[in-house]
């Protein structure tokens, strides 16, 4: 039997970072994906004959820039040039779009002259406090009780930074920290299209309208990803979002970690308050001197650990994260691409958003606030295919879109309302693409209890828990508990639940595969 | 106008509702409530000297606080302990549960048989202390001075038991002194002299049955008796009427106070403050801290704070130790100020007295450490002393001593001495 110096237990694109940082540390390395393929949900997926899509993230816009050097991305496959970001494009159902070229809206078309100098103004703003936060958004979270002096120093860079933003700008910053966005979107912006667009991204994948306190956070969390280099910007990757994972698992692999798939594993081992291995669903014993649990920290703590061997306050704290998913992700094959009104070629291979107003976005949101899906859900589109042939059948399209809103706990239960939901997003789409109905060969809807069960994501939320205020940084997964270790010895979180959060990012995994390497010195 | 008539039927059907609901809640009506001993207690209350003891009306003293603790060590005493927070845990992982949630090893635990414990939270910190009374092998009941229910149903997150406070179901008597177990004999409890200490047995009274413990907070014979609610009075009689000859009195909380420092006992939230009470980061007490260190039992299955406990003990970040100490003199030092060299402030004496049987000026005192610990010599006592609206300051060297201050063999003789 070959001994391991650790087991990840997860195969998500967080457990393939966290083991191949640790596997280029001189780690023996174990990754245990429950699937059949690794993944998570960052795969390439067919969902009919001939059609594949990314299946539930779509657009790669924040995979950390040290994910990429430390693992050496590029050398395993994952290129990415300027020329792949994609615009963001605003849909009109009955006028031009408007779009946000480059990363993030570098250029503004289809506005007037006055909203173009006024986004230039917000954009920088919003991009230079997205800035002071980043290196919070990135790193693990500072340690309040015993800080090194490493981490006391970048906590002082990060209070220069705010320094350097000037005494105007420092208090302005501090106002809106915690703003809903619809109202600092008001302040700033006229044109409900560009607002929509930024009220949508906001709040995309969390459960707050765009009125909601604190909703500007998840605009900000947006910005502090990159691309390329450049923040804001985003692509859709060749070959899906598969590709990417691809990539991570070559490095991986290349060094040396072993990946086993299909084998869930139904247990951790726990002795004298130390993690020692895991028990897989087959019963084969496995022991490591590292466990890291890449998947859902609910999951790993009420199923895998069980509340037995963890303090009451702990499993407490754990039970009461909140993580019910409000966004579904819809898959269409389609016989053709589809023709969204207003929008040129260039627009329809970006990121299409039906979010016409912030009114519009929060009339959208209000009835998940009592279990019920928005009858008109404001949502992300993407035609992957029109980039990426190789998606889709010749001629065919494939259309990938995130919607909102999709109450996890639908008061009429999803079976009854996934039909009705479904029928209501086709008459939106409708609205915007007039035609688009008769194309669709086939649709695949997963609903936040799809996402739940295919995925193995508890509540079907992408970010393994909502990623508000009091449940970021020194709080996620839970409050004491932000720095990737658990109250069991050897025993390591490294997914979405933990800070800094969901998204194609890898910064869990590296940050936890950073925490372990440096706690053994 | 069209809406303020619109609206007024709104406000008064809001009225009727917090009306009726004002009406179902009595519970401000009476400020302290009264155990089902009450009509007993309030017939004896010769001083009227209540206190509040977890929301019920409990007497300080009855007719003579002196004489009430000496019916304790040459009489029989009888103290109402129903106020005290009482939980009924059952089910099948019952012993795991309690293994988890308290400090002492709860497998080691016989059905029949009682232990005093303790529980922490995650940060090491005592939450309470109290005990534990294993009834049969899938029932306890927890005794204690604070209400858990909360943490304990949220300990009980992937347990097969059942968490029911039953404070006021369950009335609660301790028949304490040298004679107690003549009473108990006498009251007709047969069998009632098999009970080693710490033992229980239920025994059958007025069409029910009562559980005796030979347990107690007083260092002396003595025993617990739990009843349900409605045959309280009855219980009270028939012992009552059987001590008649054997000097059996009812008692209030001070006799019984000065009983339980000479037994070295202590309080929570008078010699130490719980974490869920204590609003100063400095007031938390881990068990080692406050003399419990005992109770830690770190080769049974994990248990709450299992983890920070053993960091405090590694990294020797235990600050405080709790200490019994004797001060030189007969004034009683009662939350008088420790002193090292008498002048350097050391930590502070919780609970003092005269102790008549021990013949000595007895304190437990809460120390910083190294003081009381490792550093025992030259430590001092500033009592003040009121002389005639004059304090008095007295500097007193005190000692480091073992607890109990008093060691009765009556306690656990077997059997249980006839007086």
């Amino acid at each position: 039997m070959t001994l391991f110096d650790g087991i990840v237990i997860g195969g998500g694109h967080n457990g393939l970072v966290a083991a191949a940082t640790l596997a280029k540390a001189g780690r023996k390395v174990l990754v245990l994906e429950a699937a059949a393929e690794p993944g998570g949900a960052a795969r390439t997926e067919e969902f009919a004959p001939g059609f594949r899509v990314s299946s539930i993230a779509h657009v790669l816009n924040r995979l950390h820039p040290d994910v990429m050097k430390t693992l050496e991305l590029e050398k395993h496959g994952l290129q990415i040039a300027r020329a792949d970001f994609i615009p963001s494009v605003a849909l009109s159902k009955d006028a031009p779009p408007l779009v946000l070229h480059g990363a993030y809206g570098e250029v503004l078309t289809g506005a007037s002259s006055s909203e173009q100098s006024a986004w230039k103004d917000l954009r920088a703003q919003l991009l230079r406090y997205a800035g002071i936060l980043k290196p919070f958004l990135s790193r693990r979270p500072p340690d309040l009780g015993g800080m090194s002096l490493l981490e006391t120093a970048s906590l002082g860079q990060t209070a220069l930074a705010l320094k350097k933003l000037g005494k105007e700008d420092m208090r302005d910053f501090l106002r809106v920290l915690l703003m809903n966005v619809a109202d600092l979107l008001d302040e700033q912006l006229a044109d409900d299209r560009l607002k929509g667009l930024l009220a949508f991204d906001a709040t995309l994948g969390s459960h707050l309208g765009p009125r909601s306190p604190t909703s500007l956070l998840g605009l900000y969390y947006r910005l502090a990803g990159e691309i390329g280099g450049a923040a804001g910007a985003q692509l859709l990757p060749r070959g899906g979002m598969g590709a990417v994972v691809v990539a991570i698992r070559t490095a991986a692999e290349k060094a040396g970690v072993t990946i086993r798939t299909s084998v869930p594993v139904a247990r951790i081992i726990v002795e004298k308050d130390r993690a020692v291995g895991v028990v897989l669903d087959n019963g084969e014993e496995l022991r490591a001197r590292t466990i890291v649990s890449a998947i859902n920290p609910a999951t790993t703590f009420l199923d895998l650990v069980g509340p037995r061997g963890i303090d009451t306050g702990f499993m407490r704290k754990v039970k009461n994260i909140r993580m019910k998913g409000d966004a579904a992700k819809l898959h269409l094959a389609l016989d053709r691409p589809p023709q969204f009104t207003g929008a040129d070629a260039a627009d329809h291979k970006g990121r299409l958003v039906i979010a016409p107003s912030p009114d519009h976005v929060e009339r959208a949101f209000n009835p998940s606030k009592y279990g019920e899906f928005s009858p008109e859900p404001a949502m992300e589109i993407t035609l992957p295919s029109l980039a990426d042939p190789s998606l889709a059948p010749d001629g065919a399209c494939v259309l990938s879109a995130v919607v909102q809103y999709a109450p996890y706990q639908l008061k009429e239960g999803w079976n009854a309302g996934k039909p009705k939901f479904l029928e209501a997003i086709l008459a939106r789409l409708e609205a915007y693409a007039p035609g688009i109905g008769k194309t669709v060969r086939h649709a695949e809807l997963l609903t936040p209890a799809d996402i739940e069960k295919r995925y193995r994501m508890p509540g079907g939320h992408w970010h393994h828990g909502e990623l508000q205020a009091d449940q970021m940084l020194i709080s996620r997964p839970v409050s004491g508990w932000s720095g990737y270790d658990t109250p069991l010895d050897e025993l390591f979180l490294a997914g979405a639940g933990s800070h800094p959060g969901g998204g194609v990012s890898g910064a869990p995994g590296l940050n936890a595969a950073r925490r372990i390497i440096a706690m053994k010195g | 106008m069209a809406q303020a008539t619109r609206k007024k039927p709104v406000a008064t059907t809001a009225n009727a509702a917090v009306s009726a609901r004002t009406l179902a809640q009595t519970h401000f009506r009476t400020l302290r409530l009264g155990t089902p001993f009450q009509p007993r207690l309030d017939a004896l209350a010769k001083t009227q000297d209540w206190y509040n003891w977890a929301g019920y009306r409990a007497p300080h003293s009855l007719w003579d606080e002196e004489l009430e603790y000496f019916a304790i060590r040459s009489q029989a005493a009888l103290f109402d302990i129903s106020p005290m927070t009482k939980y009924r845990i059952e089910g099948p992982d019952a012993e795991a549960f309690l293994d988890r949630v308290t400090l002492r090893d709860v497998t080691k635990l016989r059905p029949g048989r009682v232990h005093y414990t303790a529980w922490c939270d995650d940060e090491g910190f005592v939450l309470d202390d109290g005990t534990l009374f294993r009834l049969s092998p899938t029932r306890f009941r927890l005794c204690s001075q604070e209400r858990h229910l909360p943490w304990l149903l949220d300990s009980a997150l992937g347990f097969d038991v059942t968490v029911e406070e039953e404070t006021e179901a369950v009335a609660g008597l301790a028949l304490q002194g040298p004679t107690s177990f003549a009473v108990l004999r006498d009251a007709g409890f047969t069998g009632v002299e098999k009970l080693k200490i710490f033992d229980l047995a239920e025994f059958p009274h007025d069409g029910g049955t009562v559980i005796i413990s030979r347990t107690g907070f007083t260092g002396d014979l003595g025993y617990e008796l739990f009843v349900p609610a409605d045959k309280a009075l009855s219980l009270w009689d028939r012992l009552m009427t059987a001590g008649e000859l054997r000097g059996i009195r009812a008692i209030g909380y001070t006799a019984l106070n000065r009983a339980r420092l000479e037994a070295g006992l202590i309080v929570a939230n008078a010699d130490f403050t719980t974490a869920e009470h204590a609003i100063r980061a400095d007031r938390l007490r881990m068990p080692d801290e406050i003399g419990l260190g005992f109770m830690i039992d770190l080769e049974k299955a994990h248990f709450n704070g299992r983890r920070a406990i053993l960091e405090a003990r590694t990294r020797r970040r235990l600050r405080h130790v709790l200490v019994g100490l004797e001060i030189e003199g007969n004034i009683p030092a009662e939350h008088a100020i420790v002193y090292y060299k008498k002048s350097q402030e050391v930590g502070l004496v919780s609970a003092a007295m005269w102790s008549p049987m021990a013949k000595r000026n007895i304190a437990i005192a809460s120390l910083a450490r190294p003081y009381g610990d490792t550093v025992v010599e030259d430590l001092w006592v500033e009592i003040y002393a009121m002389r005639e609206l004059q304090y008095q300051k007295l500097m007193k060297r005190a000692k480091v001593v073992a607890r109990p201050f008093i060691k009765l063999d009556r306690r656990t003789a077997n059997p249980p001495a006839d007086f």
